[in-house]
């Protein structure tokens, strides 16, 4: 079964620091990833990287077989590519339905498919904001919000693109343990639908729980991939990343 | 209300406005009204990249002065009629803000904004060495006395003060249709956060591209019958920065986010400067513009349109 | 074409010095661009208000007008620091500095020049001095003293500035927040008062600029709008932060600015500069020696 995404061998510097070393990555459709490591050890990098926000400087970036090699980050979207940001970066002039509409009418919409209504876009708003529970919201500014509302719209607003593949970047982060199981839920349930996953978390039990594979980033290179179970038993990890 | 509804109400204003004009008699009412006519077009312009897409265009003299050169230029070769001009200098503008907004739109915004400035002194020296369009020395246009069409006879500034009056309905209507469709959606992700709006899908270059074009367009449209309200047309005056410092002042005291602001920060700032040439001396004009806007932009960073809506959110339960 | 040898040399000759003293004005630009990321476009207008002291106090006192600028450096540097303060806790603290900010300094371009338009009219002023006229001779070399010293003293500035940037703890700490801020605040550092200090001693630089450019033409209150294209050229050619980068870029752009003078006449001056720029911009924006 071909990869959906493959990344291979990348490298990208920052003048004289070295951010991503080599990294050799595949993932499955349909697969949950898991991707840890330290601060500052290039995850969301590599998540540039692969969506096209920052260009990699060695090495390719495969997307369902394609090179998105010199590819705009929206044009990745529109291939089915989606991330929300580690810091959120909400449109704050417009409204929360409007922040999701923007995927739905410039991606969505620019995908060959049924032709939607002004109707069918704002139900499909709807129900997103219901889906992470800001549907009470929908007419606030992204200034009304908490940081963890914030993180959710950042999800829904990724999740409105229709990805084939969602990078969720650190969506948890500050969350109680009830809102990281409903963040957990969605994921699960957008992954029944077909979707897949890269989870990139510091939160170790929903990675642990989450993930049927987990990736290992420490200093800009790949120090493990492999079962859950084995690699947070794998003692470079452990030093490098669980121990701390 | 829809776009059609909205054409009809600004053109019967418009044609209310031509009406009370008429009715007064006066040239001078036509001079002053064709000023604030062209600012409006120039700011409503301005808007369209600046404050919907949040790129800050110094060069608003540069498109102004192609658009009135490009009247010159084409004039000489064969004396057509002035809307075709007009038509010729948006396009001329257009081009040419297609072509800058390609070489400098993939850099951040501050390197835009200073990039229009180049554009402004290099499209001067250009002019300025270019002895077709009259150089240095400067360019004379004569038109006749009256404007004739199917029996009708008027001076010759009211027929300007007409053609610049539609020039500004166009550009108002085009702002607002922009502002409420999907292209005003995009423009505003630009604004907001230009790396989420390219992770939503928006094709930011493009977009970008689109709104340089569009508001260069409008800057030469509204140049180009300048070279025949003015008589005779100097590089000085076409290309002096004022230009720019109005079309900027006045979206920025009028509210940046919709069409409704250029108008209004022209009105306000357009009479004030009148008003201050009549009774002090042209000299304190830009004084007054330059504290204006910054006094507007620091106390009130969305204009007289965000103190408003700040009032009227107030008052809600 | 009759290739007069000398000519070409003496043309290079001015260009350097010229470019010296571009670099002067490019200093102030260089940090806070450079190294704030503040679009000050207004910075020309402080160098000709240093301009229009130097004037004031050298015709009305006698005393020598770029001995008058570094007099003046205290409340160059107050008005620096001010000018700041308005802008963090307006624009930057907001997040707003991309238009807003932009659109402040374009306003307070217009008023500084306005209010000199004012104060003094719009005649040309000029200083006297004793290096205001004889030329240094090399062979068949001339070399103004007019442009000689104040490209001397601008070199000195650059020296200082390079010093400072690099020896002492303050220096090092405004290289240090154009890069990271957040490490700077771990090291118990307040950034927002490194770059307000950085900000005064950016527009202090603008006190000197304007005494040397007095000396080298006369001014009126607009010749500073010649300037910002100009130094933004500089800035960007010689690489973001980088003050050696600068130098090298003001002396190139002095030079091929006064060649083209020479050989093709000083009305395509202006274009050079600004097409310069459009160039860099277009093709290379990370300038010569850029991070």
């Amino acid at each position: 079964m071909t990869a959906l995404l493959h990344v291979d061998n990348i490298s990208k510097r920052f003048g004289g620091f070295v951010a991503l070393d080599g990294i050799d990555l595949e993932v499955q459709p349909g697969e949950r990833l898991g991707l840890i490591g330290p601060n500052g050890s290039g995850k969301s990098t590599l998540v540039n990287c692969v969506c096209g926000t920052l260009q990699n400087e060695a090495g390719n970036v495969l997307f369902g077989g394609e090179k998105m090699d010199g590819l705009a980050a929206h044009q990745r979207t529109h291939r089915g590519l989606a991330r929300s940001f580690q810091l959120p970066r909400p449109f704050h002039s417009m409204s929360l339905v409007d922040n999701l509409r923007i995927p739905l009418l410039y991606t969505v919409h620019a995908r060959s498919g049924p032709l939607r209504t002004a109707a069918d876009i704002e139900a499909r708003c709807a129900d997103l904001l219901k889906m992470v529970g800001l549907a009470a919201k929908s007419r606030q500014r992204p200034r009304d919000l908490t940081q963890v509302e914030m993180r959710k719209l950042e999800l829904a607003r990724a999740m409105a693109a229709e990805p084939k593949l969602l990078i969720a970047d650190e969506s948890m982060a500050g969350l109680s343990h009830s809102e990281i199981e409903d963040i957990l839920a969605l994921l699960r349930q957008l992954n029944e639908r077909g979707i897949t996953i890269i989870l990139i978390e510091h939160i170790m039990s929903a990675v642990m729980s989450f993930s049927q594979r987990l990736a290992v980033l420490v200093s800009g290179k790949k120090i493990a991939d492999g079962k859950p179970e084995d690699v947070v038993r794998n003692p470079e990890v452990v030093r490098a990343y669980i121990g701390q | 209300m829809s776009t059609i509804k909205f054409s009809i109400v600004v053109t019967a204003i418009g044609v209310i406005v031509w009406a009370a004009t008429h009715w007064l008699g006066i040239d001078y009412a036509y001079f002053a009204g064709y000023t604030i006519l062209q600012l409006i077009v120039l700011s409503t312009a301005w808007n369209i990249l600046g404050g919907y897409c949040g790129y800050v265009n110094f060069g608003t003299a540069a498109f102004f002065a192609l658009g009135a050169y490009s009247t010159v230029f084409w004039y000489k070769f064969f004396p057509m009629p002035l809307p075709v001009l007009i038509v010729l200098g948006s396009v001329v503008s257009g081009i040419v803000g297609l072509g800058m907004g390609y070489l400098t739109l993939r850099l951040r915004g501050a390197f835009f904004s200073i990039a229009t400035l180049a554009l402004a002194v290099v499209l001067q020296t250009l002019v300025i060495n270019w002895d077709f369009v009259g150089g240095s020395r400067g360019a004379y246009v004569i038109h006749p006395e009256n404007f004739e069409l199917a029996g009708l006879s008027v001076h010759y500034i009211e027929y300007l003060f007409v053609l610049m009056l539609v020039l500004a309905v166009i550009a108002l209507v085009t702002a607002r249709t922009i502002e409420r469709s999907q292209l005003g959606y995009g423009f505003a992700t630009i604004r907001d956060d230009e790396l989420a709006a390219e992770a939503c899908g928006v094709p930011t270059l493009r977009l970008k591209l689109i709104a340089t074009t569009l508001s260069g367009a409008f800057m030469g449209m509204a140049g180009a019958p300048f070279p025949f309200y003015i008589g005779y047309l100097q590089p000085q005056s076409a290309f002096a920065l004022d230009y720019a410092v109005n079309s900027i002042a006045m979206p920025m005291i009028g509210g940046t986010q919709s069409w409704v602001g250029p108008l209004i920060g022209t009105i306000v700032l357009g009479s004030a400067q009148q008003y201050a040439t009549v009774t002090i001396s042209s000299a304190v004009n830009l004084l007054i513009v330059g504290l204006m806007l910054v006094a507007f932009v620091i106390i009130a960073p969305n204009g007289l349109l965000g103190l408003f809506e700040q009032l009227r959110g107030r008052k809600k339960p | 074409m009759d290739f007069d040898f000398n000519l070409l040399m003496n043309a290079i000759v001015s260009g350097l010095l010229l470019g010296g003293f571009y670099a002067a004005v490019t200093a102030g630009i260089a940090i806070s661009f450079g190294m704030l990321d503040i679009v000050n476009i207004a910075h020309p207008a402080f160098v000709i208000l240093g301009s229009y002291i130097a004037y004031y106090f050298s015709s009305t006192f006698g005393i020598d007008p770029i001995l008058v600028s570094f007099l003046a450096l205290p409340a160059f540097y107050a008005l620096g620091a001010a000018i700041y303060q308005v802008y963090y806790l307006s624009f930057e603290r907001r997040g707003q500095e991309a238009l807003r900010g932009l659109a402040f300094f374009f306003g307070l371009l217009f008023v500084t020049e306005v209010m000199l338009l004012l104060t003094f009219g719009a005649d040309y002023r000029y200083v006297e001095a004793r290096y205001i006229g004889p030329s240094l001779h090399l062979g068949f070399i001339e070399l103004p003293y007019r442009l000689l010293i104040p490209c001397v003293v601008a070199l000195a500035i650059y020296g200082a500035l390079d010093l400072f940037v690099s020896r002492t703890f303050l220096g090092r700490a405004i290289m240090a927040v154009s890069q990271d801020q957040l490490a700077l605040q771990l090291m118990a550092a307040d950034p927002i008062r490194i770059k307000r200090i950085a900000f005064g001693i950016s527009i202090a630089t603008a006190s000197i600029a304007g005494a040397l450019l007095i000396v080298i033409q006369p001014v009126e209150p607009s010749v500073g709008r010649d300037y910002i294209g100009r130094v933004f050229a500089i800035c960007v050619l010689g690489g973001l932060g980088s003050l050696p980068g600068a130098l090298i870029a003001a002396f190139l752009l002095g030079i091929v600015e006064s060649l083209t003078s020479t050989f093709s006449g000083p009305s395509w001056a202006p274009a050079i500069s600004f097409g310069f720029l459009l160039l860099t911009l277009a093709f290379r924006p990370a300038g010569l020696m850029g991070r």
